[in-house]
């Protein structure tokens, strides 16, 4: 009898050992409006699975209502972090506040909020200036010092990725009289806008043969405008360099083909680097930088773009 | 006998103890007050919005604007507050006081040209938004020590739950909606018009001064709830709570009330606000389903609750029609 309640007293310390090592943590996400957030949301369970995390996932529908009733509900389990992938910028402070007071850090994803930083524990997220920075870099590199007539396709006017990854080409460019940006406009981040822009483009310009590179600030519109350079008759990355940003699985298609030349990676991978600066939180109190820039990595034909299609293709791009 | 009309609300108060149940035995931490408190909390501006909706499908009409509504009255709290400097209760009684008109204007338009509800607060719909937009195409964050106060104004219940002031505010409403739709004339009249036009001119009941009324009760709750909302986001939207209006009206129906009007309880709204809270909270406690199962599951009660009243309608005739023979 004594033996048997001892046995039982044993398995269930063992069942509680073994349940507290599993953390818990809450991801409020925004929704799947984009391949590119669908991808995230891949990559965030399959990461959290790799480190043995407990994740629970809730899906707001684009609703801030919706992810704040999911923050205060993480709070009342009492889990053990919470990601949040902001909707809006505004009215985060009170359930922040409510998370703070539950000792329970927050880590902001891919997007910021304009509360009090130290409601947060860190925001992991990419440099847009960053991303237009190093496409710019990579075409200086790319000209080699000869003579290079750019033309741009611009995100959606006024939003900030189209600002900022404008600004940041501009600066990557900036010192190198050889490279000039002779037309700029908006595609507004689509494919369909994309080839009809380049169209227009193409045709001020000589049939293009004035025209030496494009960037755009996504690959959407690069493939767009790639369809645009090859109906004008033209061999896309070879007579018209093409470099743009987010490495979608498209883009390393066209790469593969050998008709896109360089894409900067915003990666969709923002809950590895959240879930590192957890586990050192967790295990000693270090509390990170408030800000955790991800890596804009730069790929071309050189990195085996077939093989990276492949390994994008299955995320929910 | 039991009153027929009683039995959806039956019906209503049994599956939330259902719902309640199967809650706690598959999370025992649910029966927290933390969950409770989150609950009214989270809910709060959908539970009085519901309310002003109860009485307009009590009355056999329907107000599609509300959630444009509540969205314009967080724009309208937030600019105001950043571009003058009026104190938060002047800015609040200037909101409802343009909220409140624009139902009565609604509610005029539908008894002056007999136009259906639908279409007018189809149209009401789309000007609230676009009154919104034209106020701010951002999300304005409210900054007023005043404002923040009442953000911060909670009861802490035993057990580290939050009673929010904007919890008990729509505990109130539901209070003040009972008394108005089951105590007073003006709720008879509701009930009489529900039941049609023709018997309730019959009856003596002022058509047009009620549907009036009607609209300005839902434009009023409306505006409530947009303060309620922006004390609980501490910030305006125009993009904010699209859709809530068909969430407002789920709600009313999963609570008992018939679509046709006539019949329900503004009691029955809250137990059917709470039920889709609890749900989006089962949801959420178990983590791995798709936040989407919310949206399946209010989808079957409602189509069980039609069913239900279709039913009812049915027994009752056929009761009628037995007494006749």
């Amino acid at each position: 009898m004594t033996i048997r309640t001892l046995l039982s007293a044993a398995a269930a310390l063992a069942l509680t050992a073994g349940m507290a090592q599993a953390q818990v943590v809450g991801f409020s996400q925004i929704g799947s409006e984009s391949g590119w957030r669908a991808a995230e949301t891949t990559l965030t369970k399959q990461q959290a699975a790799e480190r043995g995390i407990d994740l629970r996932f809730s899906d707001a529908q684009q609703r801030q209502e919706n992810q704040i009733a999911a923050i205060r509900s993480f709070i009342a389990q009492g889990v053990d972090a919470i990601l949040l992938a902001p909707v809006v910028a505004t009215g985060w402070d009170s359930v922040l506040e409510e998370a703070k007071e539950a000792d329970i850090p927050v880590v902001l994803l891919d997007r910021q909020v304009d509360s009090s930083d130290d409601l947060y524990l860190t925001a992991v997220g990419s440099d847009l200036v960053h991303e237009g920075q190093v496409a710019g870099e990579w075409l200086v590199s790319a000209a080699n010092g000869e003579d290079c007539r750019v033309v741009e396709l611009q995100g959606t006017t006024g939003s900030s990725p189209a600002i900022d990854r404008k600004t940041g080409f501009e600066q990557g460019i900036a010192g190198h009289d050889n490279i000039q940006l002779v037309r700029s406009q908006t595609g507004d981040f689509t494919r369909a806008q994309g080839k009809e822009v380049m169209e227009s483009f193409l045709q001020a310009e000589n049939g293009g043969k004035d025209i030496c590179a494009l960037y755009a600030h996504n690959d959407d519109m690069a493939v767009g405008a790639i369809q645009a350079i090859k109906e004008a008759g033209l061999q896309p990355g070879e007579d018209i360099l093409v470099v743009s940003i987010d490495a979608v699985p498209d883009i390393f298609q066209a790469m593969a083909a050998g008709e896109a030349n360089a894409t900067v990676e915003l990666t969709p991978n923002m809950a590895g680097p959240a879930f590192d600066a957890l586990a050192a939180y967790w295990k000693d109190g270090s509390v990170p930088a408030k800000f955790i820039q991800t890596e804009s990595k730069l790929y071309t034909p050189s990195d085996d773009p077939q093989a990276e299609y492949e390994r994008r293709k299955d995320l929910g791009y | 006998m039991t009153n027929p009309r009683l039995l959806p609300l039956y019906a209503t108060i049994a599956i939330f103890l259902v719902a309640c149940v199967i809650c706690y035995a598959q999370f025992p931490y649910m029966a927290s007050t933390r969950v409770l408190g989150n609950l009214l909390t989270d809910n709060a501006y959908l539970g009085i919005v519901a309310v002003g909706m109860t009485v307009v499908i009590l009355s056999g009409g329907i107000d599609l604007s509300v959630g444009s509504v509540i969205a314009f009255s967080g724009v309208f709290i937030a600019v105001l507050l950043r571009d003058t400097g009026l104190h938060p209760l002047v800015v609040f009684a200037l909101l409802l006081v343009v909220t409140t008109a624009f139902g009565a204007a609604m509610g005029g338009l539908i008894h002056v040209l007999e136009m259906p509800a639908f279409i007018v607060t189809l149209a009401g719909m789309f000007l609230a938004r676009g009154a919104a937009y034209m106020l701010t195409i951002d999300s304005v964050p409210i900054d007023d020590p005043f404002f923040t106060m009442l953000q911060k104004a909670y009861y802490l219940m035993p057990g580290k739950g939050r009673l929010t002031l904007i919890g008990v505010v729509m505990l109130l409403s539901v209070v003040a909606g009972m008394v108005i739709a089951h105590r007073t004339r003006f709720g008879s009249s509701v009930f009489a018009l529900g039941g049609g036009v023709q018997t309730a001119r019959l009856m003596g009941v002022k058509v047009g001064r009620t549907t009036v009324g009607i609209y300005a009760f839902s434009g009023f709750m409306a505006g409530l709830s947009g303060i309620v909302f922006a004390i609980y986001t501490g910030s305006g939207y125009p993009l904010a709570t699209v859709g809530t209006e068909l969430t407002a009206i789920a709600a009313v129906v999963i609570g008992g009330a018939i679509l046709t009007g006539g019949a329900g309880y503004v009691f029955g709204t809250l137990i059917g606000v709470l039920t889709m809270g609890l749900i989006q909270t089962y949801i959420v406690f178990d983590g791995t389903l798709s936040s989407w199962w919310t949206k399946i599951v209010i989808g079957g009660l409602l189509l069980m609750f039609i069913v239900l009243q279709k039913g009812l309608l049915r027994l009752s005739t056929a009761r009628l029609a037995g007494g006749a023979a």
